[in-house]
């Protein structure tokens, strides 16, 4: 498989692979049962979203390697998930906010994926929108009645909100590589979706009475695999299993 | 060994038709839309799947019972293909499909086209309630047991039942 087509699958893929795994430590812990069903839901369609890639990078490259090893033996820094995904859960608002930054994202991203001239891309494009849709309102209806809700549920979702904003610039962040894809029309155009991605969070923020932080410096490194600490310890809960003991099969 | 395939694409369809979706065993796989093409070429059959959601965990259980079926038909070589696009949706449920679903007690996606939400857009959609048939109904969680359904209440007879949302 080409290479440069393979890191921006594992780009893609492994974003939502860490985010779905932040999504599932929920499980069993969610505020409401509907609440913990909605928040595991996404994880699994976040999951079904990664597999989709791994499992075509494992088709086409046909070396004996499958999707697990993909998820379950590859190291930090070998990750390329944006860094929003790996931020820890914190309190539900910040689940929320996080989530509600990164699906934003995925609604713009996915949209313009669809227009891809790699028809597998595309295919999975409007596979995943649809799914999408769905986390978008979701988590932007929570951003509304949490910020236009009580003092001190707008007090926190304010907080968490500017705590993460350091780490949406790297969502959109680009390298020679996604440069080069864009240039074919394989991948979309990020400054474009970054566009869209600030107007969809100004109407919202502005409609739950929340202030859009300023843009001040924004973290980087994930294109690189280099990531916060936080990243370690996830990947040591999420490949403990196969790592212990390898090919172990449910 | 090399036997060529007895059966017609139409019997293999048949056969198919027999296999209940895991989750919803009102309805059978094909009429859920997620077998989307069956070709017989010499020996082999291959049937082209495509899922509902890209995480359904159904999606295993539909490929084993595939092969299941074929097998015990004296199908000895199938190939089952992932197909992601055209990606599923709901209007491929027949209306047969969709009433199956209904007596079963789990509200058919309504026409049209996918759901919004309350606080964006049009507002949520009118499910009438599986058992009184009121509309006086509401959305409890757009998240339900599985990936495919969303939560409802009747607040007319108060029963909560469950919708397949659209997508």
């Amino acid at each position: 498989m080409n290479e440069s087509l393979k890191q921006y699958f594992f780009r893609i893929g492994d974003s939502n692979l860490i985010i779905g795994q932040r999504l599932a430590e929920w499980c069993s812990k969610g505020p409401t049962l509907e609440e913990d069903v909605a928040l595991t839901n996404i994880s699994l369609d976040n999951f079904g979203q990664a597999r989709i890639l791994f499992s075509h990078i494992a088709e086409l490259e046909n070396n004996g390697k499958t999707e697990d090893d993909f998820a379950f033996r590859r190291n930090e820094r070998e990750f390329y998930n944006a860094l929003i995904t790996e931020r820890p859960n914190g309190h539900f608002g910040d689940t929320i906010a996080r989530s509600f930054l990164f699906d934003t994202f995925q609604l713009h991203f996915y949209t313009e994926l669809c227009k891809s001239k790699n028809e597998f891309l595309a295919g999975f494009a409007e596979k995943s929108l649809k799914e999408v849709k769905y986390h978008f309102r979701h988590t932007g209806e929570w951003i509304v009645r949490l910020g236009d809700g009580t003092e001190e549920s707008k007090e926190k979702i304010q907080e968490s909100i500017n705590d993460l904003w350091d780490f949406t610039g790297d969502m959109f962040a680009t390298d020679d590589n996604i440069d080069a894809l864009t240039k074919e029309g394989i991948a979309p155009d990020y400054t474009l979706i970054y566009q869209k991605w600030k107007n969809t969070v100004n109407e919202v923020l502005k409609r739950a009475t929340l202030t859009v932080p300023e843009d001040a410096y924004m973290q980087k490194g994930s294109l690189d695999g280099r990531h916060s600490e936080y990243l370690g310890h996830l990947l040591g809960d999420m490949q403990y299993l196969q790592r212990s003991y390898p090919d172990a099969k449910w | 060994m090399n036997i060529t395939i007895k059966h017609t694409e139409k019997e293999i369809w048949d056969i198919l038709d027999t296999i209940p979706d895991p989750e919803v065993p009102a309805i059978s796989i094909v009429e859920l839309g997620v077998i989307r093409k069956v070709t017989i070429k010499h020996d082999k059959v291959t049937v082209n799947i495509t899922p509902t959601y890209s995480g359904c965990p159904a999606t295993e259980r539909f490929k084993a019972d595939i092969r299941e079926f074929l097998t015990n038909a004296g199908i000895e070589n199938i190939e089952l293909i992932m197909q992601y696009s055209p990606a599923w949706t709901t209007s491929w449920l027949t209306n047969e499909a969709k009433e199956k679903l209904r007596i079963y007690g789990i509200a058919p996606p309504v026409n049209g086209t996918e759901d919004k939400g309350f606080l964006f857009e049009s507002g949520p959609k009118v499910v009438p309630c599986v058992k009184c048939n009121s509309n006086n109904t509401e959305v409890t969680s757009q998240f339900g047991s599985t990936a495919c359904k969303a939560l409802y209440k009747c607040l007319n007879c108060l029963e909560p039942f469950e919708y397949f949302k659209c997508i």
